[in-house]
């Protein structure tokens, strides 16, 4: 029996929604970009004591801005340069994600490609081979590597379902391990542990020019990956496999497709795409290799991912509020002596909002409706 | 055999920290959340600990060493709780996507902590400056005369007392999922809330309490971390996101049993260490015996997966979140 | 106030997000009575029920407990008023042991394994239960998990029990062994609610009926006064034919033959022993047995979704007379041999369709690899999901709406249009009428009779003995994954069936008639 006489419904009651219209999502997702902005403004306040609308205003100067024409042109290609990036570790991740597998090991993954991109730039940089051939090696190095990289937690899968989340996360670790080996390795000049700018008076194996912009080639692989992986997720068989293997891994038996190939071949394409993320991070940004090449950033393209609900074309916009967000931090660091890692911290918040904004896309609230006095 | 108990020392005094993110995980995973934020959380668990002491010991003109430990413990423990709190919030109330969560997390911690951890480092005067050096020897003072029991007592008594402090929690928690029907109510949440629920088991709450307890746990690896293993230092060079990420790693080396842990702790220990006793070694190959830890776990991981014995497999409802008016 | 009712529950509504599932349900429930709950699948006899269990919450309405208005938010609260359900999909924790699943949930602090013992022993005794309180779940069969869901009840000390379908995993043996301890309950004066849609069950168990239509309360009548005719009109709504047109076989040819059959199932438990037989086309050939006698792995194996150990499947092409090997062929090798066979698996969004997906997107699955090289060709199945929603009259805002989003009736309607759509040469069914009403029951049956008629050999898995009675041309009883006969369904009886399915005579409280057990 209960002790209490009233009777009380629960103070708030969940139901699930069977739908949203897409504006009312979008208006979701804004307030809880505008919370977050205004919560991390609180953050600025009390930890630094500056204003924060002047703080967002530097942040923008970084992104997007600058005192001049040529710091601003510097500021946005250094902006675009790191979307495409990231943009392409999203792409990557969209057919695993797709398919329920969670590949956590982007940021390995990349770094092969790298260290690929890395040893054939050194090795192949003085042997007198035109740029783009040389260029076009590398590639093919990098995507290699990667592949591979993602191949191995896929066939574990495949064959005994080991636990993809904790096998690629472990992988990232190895393939960090082993770039810290070729740094040792490749140490130049010797004692600095860093491998230093690789070609530097050649230029052999760096990205040319394009169309006057130095990020050309960096914008456009990342520009035919997105459209590319659109097509494929979406008409393609292979996507439609996917999809399918995603949904239902006994559905797809039934409908006759091979999941353990489904599952290898997909995370070979992931492994690969996050690959050439690696090639485009050495050789068209660092050109060099080190442990931090790829910076978190294959972390970072999980939550892209998953916030993208794996369309590469909505990765787009969230990638854009991430480095947005990372270049205006690194601005307000610089400008206002403070540290990089703000923009981790606000970078966390936000995410987290969007996160928590999801729930009401997905669920409707029911308050407890005004109790009648009995 | 010198260099063999230094090898062990360095393995148990490496293997706490990781031990007690590990056991911390496992309250939560018995619990259905796979928390991926335990890196963030040891890293906010360890700048809880060194701020506050920093602060206390920069005013007090004679730093109590009791006091520095319990305002050391209680700073981790407090923060490292409202980081699991955070996460909570999100995967339980909210139901948002576990690992997308615990990802933002170990972002938003190592955010902080660097933060935090490069303005203390600028205030006490440059990179390393800091110390909170009475805090640091309470927590690795050994226990007299003990540790001078010659081999014996430099294998299990040369420690501070953070070392036992994780071997006991490991055994209460063995004996708290085991023995206690609380426990019984929390395993069952992680295999199968709904059962759990009509049965009369507050599912949320267990939830809210193991996450938030277990994070509590797993940030004393943090505190460990700068109080003992660095000796309340800091350094922005991201070797607690490693250690994090190895404790979850432990979890399954484990296969989800606490007392496992203790060994398995150690044992990564060991092989964490193992290069620096290997004479001879050039630094190129030194970085490749640092992997072994991570290549040990992944063998780990495909051998479980392969035995499919149902009660060494991870909680059935790992990683998925719960509303009971589903359909 | 005074009051005999244990439960009365005034004008509840619950709705999901646009169905309404029940719809000002008034009912009551006396102490020391059996109360069935009658109504079709979806007729909202689990929704009413799971508000009293507190997984639910109404809308609107009141629940009255022993005359006093109570607000019940959680199981938990659902205990403390003495109210326990046993859920079709059981409550328990397949890792844990009997034991540790009946104290769960129960008073915290350190574990008394001897007064705990000590009560479930009194219970069992009083009450003639079995159990083994340190079997793990996941070795237990179907009637020992029931077994092990009511004592958890009844240790909880609750009064008004509620079960929800409790004979639909049984066998007719292990029904009337159920039903004795339900008049043992009440005999000690609880309130015992069965959800069913069983009419001569009902009939035999029961004092008074509700019966539930669309979500709606229709009546309440005392059980002596009540017919079968009368229940199925208020139940269904309409006078409706209960008879199913079988026609006599015709043309009947060989079309596969299965012989000697064996295959472990996944945790490696022998699921089909030395199975042989011969389906027909032009006939259908029912398939009988309590759930987990190997019916899955048999339907499977000749789908080419089964590893098997032993034996050979045999299919006859109609057209070339040649005979073909299944066995050790995918479903893809068997599409692309040009072989027709079709299969309606029992998890119709687990296995058969993708949920996410709609109608058009789902009638690729089978064939989408056809035609075209790279990129998938949409027109084709486009036009078939049309076809298949005009001619099925399948309810869906539109051919692309995600089909998880569809009522059961019409996820069914889906697939075995799809199905049929590939003029098959065998058509297999596991449970095809499961939670669907009576109209839509009755169209699949028409379908089905309409694919023998020809030609086609269908393979019915059913559990409704009636129907399979009524239905097919020769059944298959299968007990423990061994074959224990085939009978004619015109001369057999529903005894007859049901002892062939518990043939190996074992009893089957202890589980190990299921063949489950065996192998360990």
């Amino acid at each position: 029996m209960s002790k209490e006489t009233s009777v009380k419904e629960p103070l708030i009651r969940l139901t699930k929604r069977d739908g949203m219209p897409v504006w009312a999502k979008i208006l979701v997702y804004l307030v809880s970009i505008l919370l977050a902005l205004g919560v991390s403004a609180l953050f600025i306040f009390f930890v630094t004591k500056l204003n924060p609308v002047d703080v967002y205003k530097t942040m923008w100067q970084g992104a997007f801005g600058g005192i001049s024409d040529t710091v601003r042109k510097l500021h946005i290609s250094v902006t675009v340069r790191d979307i495409c990036t990231l943009l392409l570790l999203g792409v990557a991740l969209a057919p695993a994600f797709k398919m329920r597998f969670w590949n956590c090991g982007a940021e390995g993954q990349m770094l092969m490609g790298g260290v690929a991109t890395a040893f054939i730039m050194i090795k192949l940089g003085n042997s007198g081979l035109p740029n783009w051939l040389l260029l076009i090696i590398m590639c093919a190095g990098a995507i290699l590597f990667g592949a591979v990289w993602g191949l191995i937690p896929a066939v574990f899968k495949a064959v005994w379902n080991t636990n993809e989340t904790l096998f690629t996360l472990m992988m990232n670790y190895v393939a960090i391990q082993i770039t810290s080996y070729c740094v040792a390795l490749w140490e130049n000049p010797f004692g600095s542990n860093t491998v230093g700018i690789i070609n530097q008076s050649s230029r052999a194996g760096w990205f040319p020019e394009l169309f006057g912009q130095r990020y050309g080639l960096n914008i456009i692989i990342a520009v035919i990956a997105t459209v590319a992986m659109f097509i494929y997720l979406k008409k393609t068989k292979q996507g439609y496999e996917i999809a399918v293997v995603g949904e239902s891994k006994n559905t797809a038996k039934y409908a006759g497709i091979s999941v353990k190939k489904v599952i290898i071949r997909t995370m070979l394409i992931s492994g690969a795409v996050c690959g050439v993320a690696g090639f485009v991070g050495v050789a068209g940004v660092d050109h060099t290799i080190s442990t931090s090449t790829a910076g978190g950033r294959g972390f970072t393209a999980i939550i892209v991912a998953w916030l993208a609900k794996f369309n590469t074309f909505f990765m787009v916009a969230i990638t854009l509020l991430i480095i947005f967000l990372n270049r205006g931090a690194s601005e307000i660091a610089s400008k206002f002596a403070l540290n990089e890692y703000a923009a981790n911290i606000i970078t966390g918040i936000i995410l987290f909002f969007i996160l928590g904004s999801e729930f009401f896309i997905t669920y409707k609230m029911h308050f407890r409706r005004k109790v009648k006095e009995a | 055999m010198d260099s063999v108990i230094s090898l062990i020392q360095a393995a148990v005094v490496f293997g706490t920290v990781i031990m007690f993110g590990c056991i911390g995980e496992i309250v939560s995973e018995k619990a259905g959340n796979l928390n991926l934020g335990v890196p963030g959380i040891m890293y906010i668990g360890a700048i809880a600990s060194l701020a506050s002491v920093f602060a206390y010991e920069s005013h007090a003109a004679e730093p109590n060493k009791a006091v520095c430990v319990i305002i050391a413990l209680a700073a981790c423990f407090g923060a490292s709780a409202l980081a699991g709190l955070i996460y909570s919030f999100l995967t339980i109330t909210l139901r948002a996507n576990q690992n997308v969560t615990g990802l933002t997390l170990t972002i938003l911690g190592s955010g902080i902590a660097n933060f935090f951890g490069g303005s203390l480092n600028k205030m006490a005067g440059g990179v390393g400056q800091i110390s909170v050096a009475a805090t640091s020897s309470a927590f690795r003072t050994t226990i007299p005369g003990l540790s001078s029991l010659g081999y014996f007592g430099k294998i299990f008594f040369s420690y501070g007392f953070m070392v036992y402090v994780a071997i006991i929690i490991a055994i209460l928690v063995n004996y708290f999922l085991k023995k206690t029907r609380t426990g019984l109510n929390l395993r069952a949440v992680g295999e199968n809330p709904a059962t759990a629920d009509a049965a009369g088991v507050n599912v949320t709450r267990y939830k809210y309490f193991a996450t938030v307890i277990g994070a509590g746990i797993s940030g004393l690896g943090g505190v460990y971390y700068v109080m003992d293993y660095i000796k309340g230092t800091w350094a922005n060079d991201g070797t607690i996101e490693k250690l994090g990420w190895l404790a979850v790693a432990l979890v399954i080396f484990a296969t989800w049993k606490s007392v496992n842990a203790i060994w398995g702790a150690y044992l990564f220990g060991v092989l964490y260490w193992a290069y620096f006793y290997i004479p001879n070694l050039t630094r190129a190959s030194q970085e490749l015996f640092k992997m072994i830890p991570y290549v040990v776990t992944i063998i780990v991981l495909s051998v479980v997966s392969l035995r499919k014995k149902k009660e060494n497999q991870a909680p059935a409802h790992l990683g998925l979140p719960y509303f009971r008016e589903e359909r | 106030m005074e009051t005999n009712y244990a439960v009365e529950m005034r004008n509840v509504t619950k709705t999901f997000g646009s169905t309404v599932a029940n719809k000002n349900v008034s009912l009551t429930i006396k102490k020391g009575e059996i109360l069935s709950l009658l109504g079709e699948n979806g007729s909202g006899k689990t929704t009413i029920m799971n508000m009293l269990a507190g997984i639910y919450f109404p809308d609107s309405g009141q629940i009255f407990i022993n005359g006093r208005e109570e607000s019940i938010r959680s199981p938990k609260d659902a205990f403390n008023l003495g109210i326990g359900m046993i859920h079709q999909h059981f409550k328990l924790v397949d890792i844990f042991t009997a034991a540790e699943n009946i104290i769960l949930g129960q008073a915290e602090g350190r574990l008394n394994k001897k007064a705990v013992r000590a009560r479930i022993k009194e219970i069992c005794d009083k009450y003639g239960f079995k159990i083994d309180l340190d079997k793990k779940v996941y070795n237990m069969s179907v009637s020992e998990k029931q077994t092990l869901e009511i004592i958890k009840v009844i240790y909880r000390g609750a009064d008004i029990l509620i079960l929800d379908e409790p004979t639909a995993v049984l066998t007719p043996q292990e029904t009337e062994r159920l039903f004795n301890v339900i008049r043992n309950m009440k005999a000690a004066g609880k309130a015992v609610v069965i959800i069913t849609h069983k009419l001569h069950e009902v009939l035999e168990i029961s004092d008074r009926v509700t019966i539930l239509r669309k979500g709606e309360y229709v009546g309440t009548v005392n059980t002596r006064d009540a017919t079968e005719m009368m229940l199925t009109e208020m139940m269904v709504g309409k006078k409706v034919e209960l008879n199913i047109d079988r026609k006599e076989p015709r043309n009947t040819v060989k079309r596969l033959e299965v012989r000697n059959l064996s295959c472990y199932n996944r945790e490696g438990r022998l699921a089909l022993d030395n199975i042989s037989f011969t389906a027909m086309g032009g006939e259908i050939l029912g398939i009988a047995g309590i759930s987990g006698c190997g019916e899955k792995e048999l339907l499977e194996s000749i789908a080419g979704l089964q590893k098997t150990a032993t034996g050979s499947v045999i299919f006859s092409d109609p057209s070339t007379g040649t005979d073909i090997e299944l066995i050790g062929k995918s479903p893809r090798v068997i599409k692309n041999l040009g072989i027709a066979l079709s299969f309606v698996p029992e998890d119709r969004l687990g296995m058969g369709l993708v949920g996410s997906m709609g109608m058009t997107e789902n009638m690729m699955l089978r064939d989408y690899n056809k035609d075209g090289v790279v990129f998938v060709n949409k027109a084709n199945p486009r036009h078939l999901a049309e076809t298949i929603k005009e001619e099925l009259g399948v309810v869906t805002p539109s051919i692309n709406t995600p089909v998880s989003r569809l009522s059961g009736g019409n996820v069914q309607k889906v697939l075995v249009g799809r199905e049929i759509s590939s003029a098959p040469a065998v058509l297999m069914t596991a449970y095809a009428v499961r939670g669907l009403d009576i109209n839509t029951s009755y169209s699949i049956y028409n379908l089905i009779n309409e694919q023998k008629e020809r030609g086609v050999a269908v393979l019915y898995v059913g559990e409704d003995l009636d129907v399979l009675l009524s239905l097919c041309d020769r059944i298959l009883v299968l007990c423990g994954g061994k074959l224990s006969g085939i009978v004619d369904a015109r001369t057999t009886t529903k005894e007859e069936i049901g002892l062939l399915m518990t043939k190996s005579g074992k009893t089957p409280e202890t589980g190990e008639g299921k063949g489950e057990t065996e192998d360990e």
